[in-house]
């Protein structure tokens, strides 16, 4: 499996990711690697298999409709970067 | 002071021998004189400690002192601990001081444990050398210039070093056992679940667990004890009960069956660690175990699994790193996207993004079946393999690591060669199987890990095994030249 520039560049825009232009190639080239690794899968015939959902094979467990957690926006929100009157800021999405 | 067990400190503390406070500034002060020559504390939390120890002496003087009273520890930078900084070896959380503590936290902290800082470890737990850390890497306290694993690489030489009595750590991968194995220390991973993932933060949710490193399987087993259990805000937290592992230590190991899978000691085994893990068996065997050759058959096909698996679950989990509500956030931001964009890869080392990519392409539009839904499928079959093998087997062993610890910088510019320094303890995590790594005859003057697999919810069987290897051996007292 190889990965070129442009493929790179896709895959860091879906991740949210900045990345350097002359980081691009080495880039490639590791992912590349990593997915000729993982290329191995390739030779397993996993017709039938079911694929593990969980490793105990337990069901999610869902708690009672009541409430439980008690409102601590002023605690959560002292470690953000920027808030305002209880809300997050970030640059100007709608003009 | 150092080398005592935790029952020998915590029955000194109850005897007046020494108090908390006088035990605490012992540690403290081993680690302003040892840590520079190791790295592996990130935050060092003196003021918190005693204060903490103060209290753990006078519950001890008014006679309602929990189990790990006054007993020093450190927990690895992946917990959140209210008032003193988590990390998580990550310039994105360099300025994040978490509101509330982890499950683990708040568990041995109610046990009365003192907590004396964070260690360092590989950044969002992504490796297996300590070397992604943002704070620098750790070094071995055996040989400085040598790597003491990862991604607990800090919490295992801490512990080595005799910085604190014993330390928290996760593995996601071998992130325990391996730095363990490096290290000379014993480590224990639990079964998937068997311990709150709640105020860990999260790599790969499907394979992260907690667990402990320490001296000695006794010393695990006590920390274990409080950890260890139920915790409805973790919603894979195993809803099973909790044997006492202190009391099951001692138990008769006579007839016990180990399986030895093949696959763990063909190509890529140093001979000289394999030699010393067979010395080992042969002790467990003058112990009356019975010793059986097994296959795990597609135990090869766990690192390719693992790296479908754990990078996809990373992307998702750190997709909540965004600039916004907490961690770091760039400066000037010209848009949403720029903000999203330029705080990711300010706040992310090159594994992580790696990790990030690769687990975004995996998971992407038209991939999802060949690569995510594939390794799920052969992940079930990883599983199936040690199914069938305990029919026959108690615990199964082999080496922890396929070599002694690694020169720094040696496997850096090669993240394949990295990745298949796990390949004898990924298969467990992908299973959900608890695993134990306890030093055998070191190589060269470098520690060897033996690692011991169990069936699920077996961590008393896991930690009675090991403790009485511990117990005819010597090799687990062994401690670094400079930090005895």
């Amino acid at each position: 499996m190889s990965l070129d520039a442009s493929d790179i560049e896709k895959i860091a825009h879906l991740a949210r990711l900045e990345i350097a232009p002359e980081s691009i190639e080495r880039y490639a080239a590791d992912l590349s690697n990593i997915l000729d690794l993982v290329a191995q899968m390739d030779a397993v015939d996993t017709t039938g298999v079911e694929p593990m959902a969980h490793p105990l094979h337990m069901s999610q467990r869902l708690r009672p409709d009541r409430v439980s957690e008690h409102d601590r926006r002023e605690l959560f929100q002292a470690i953000a970067p920027l808030t305002e009157d209880g809300l997050y800021l970030v640059p100007k999405v709608i003009d | 002071m150092q080398n005592k067990s935790i029952a020998q400190m915590a029955a000194e503390l109850r005897l007046r021998t020494y108090s908390s406070v006088e035990l605490t500034r012992h540690y403290l002060e081993r680690i302003a004189r040892l840590d520079r020559r190791l790295n592996s504390f990130i935050s060092v939390a003196s003021e918190s400690a005693l204060a903490a120890a103060e209290r753990a002496d006078r519950a001890i003087a008014s006679g309602d002192a929990g189990p790990l009273a006054g007993i020093p520890i450190a927990h690895k930078d992946i917990f959140c601990t209210a008032g003193i900084k988590t990390s998580c070896g990550s310039r994105m959380l360099d300025n994040f001081v978490a509101p509330y503590d982890a499950t683990v936290v708040e568990r041995l902290a109610a046990a009365g444990a003192v907590v004396l800082g964070k260690t360092n470890m590989d950044e969002f737990a992504m490796g297996s050398s300590n070397e992604t850390s943002y704070y620098g890497p750790v070094h071995n306290p055996w040989d400085a210039d040598r790597v003491p694993g990862g991604s607990s690489g800090g919490s295992a030489a801490a512990v080595a070093a005799r910085l604190c009595a014993a330390a928290t750590g996760t593995d996601t991968g071998g992130s325990i056992r391996q730095p363990a194995a490096l290290c000379g220390i014993t480590g224990i991973k639990p079964t998937y679940g068997r311990c709150s993932r709640w105020g860990m933060i999260a790599f790969a949710s499907s394979l992260d667990q907690a667990g402990v490193l320490a001296r000695s399987a006794a010393d695990a087993a006590c920390l274990l004890d409080e950890m260890a259990g139920f915790d409805p805000r973790d919603s894979t937290s195993a809803d099973v009960d909790v044997p006492d592992y202190v009391d099951a230590l001692d138990d008769d190991i006579a007839g016990l069956r180990i399986g030895l899978p093949k696959e763990y000691f063909g190509e890529g085994l140093d001979p000289r660690v394999a030699a010393s893990v067979q010395d080992a068996i042969k002790e467990y065997e003058r112990l009356g175990a019975k010793v059986k050759e097994i296959s795990l058959p597609n135990s090869p096909l766990s690192v390719p699994v693992y790296y479908v698996v754990a990078p996809a679950e990373c992307s998702s989990n750190l997709a909540r790193f965004d600039g916004v509500r907490y961690g770091h956030r760039c400066e000037n931001p010209k848009d949403l996207e720029d903000l999203y964009k330029r705080s990711r890869a300010e706040g992310f080392g090159a594994e992580v993004q790696r990790r990030v990519m690769i687990g975004t392409y995996v998971l992407s539009a038209g991939y999802y079946d060949a690569y995510y839904l594939k390794a799920q499928k052969i992940r079930h079959l990883i599983a199936d393999d040690f199914t069938r093998a305990f029919e026959d087997v108690d615990v199964i062993m082999g080496p922890t690591a396929p070599t002694t610890a690694f020169e720094l910088g040696a496997k850096m510019d090669d993240p394949v060669a990295m990745y298949l320094n796990d390949i004898y303890t990924i298969a467990t995590n992908l299973a959900g199987l608890p695993g134990m790594s306890i030093p055998v005859e070191p190589v060269d003057g470098l520690p060897v890990g033996l690692q011991i697999i169990g069936n699920y919810f077996q961590e008393a069987r896991l930690l009675n095994v090991a403790h009485r290897f511990q117990h005819v051996t010597h090799w687990h007292q062994g401690a670094p030249s400079g930090f005895e």
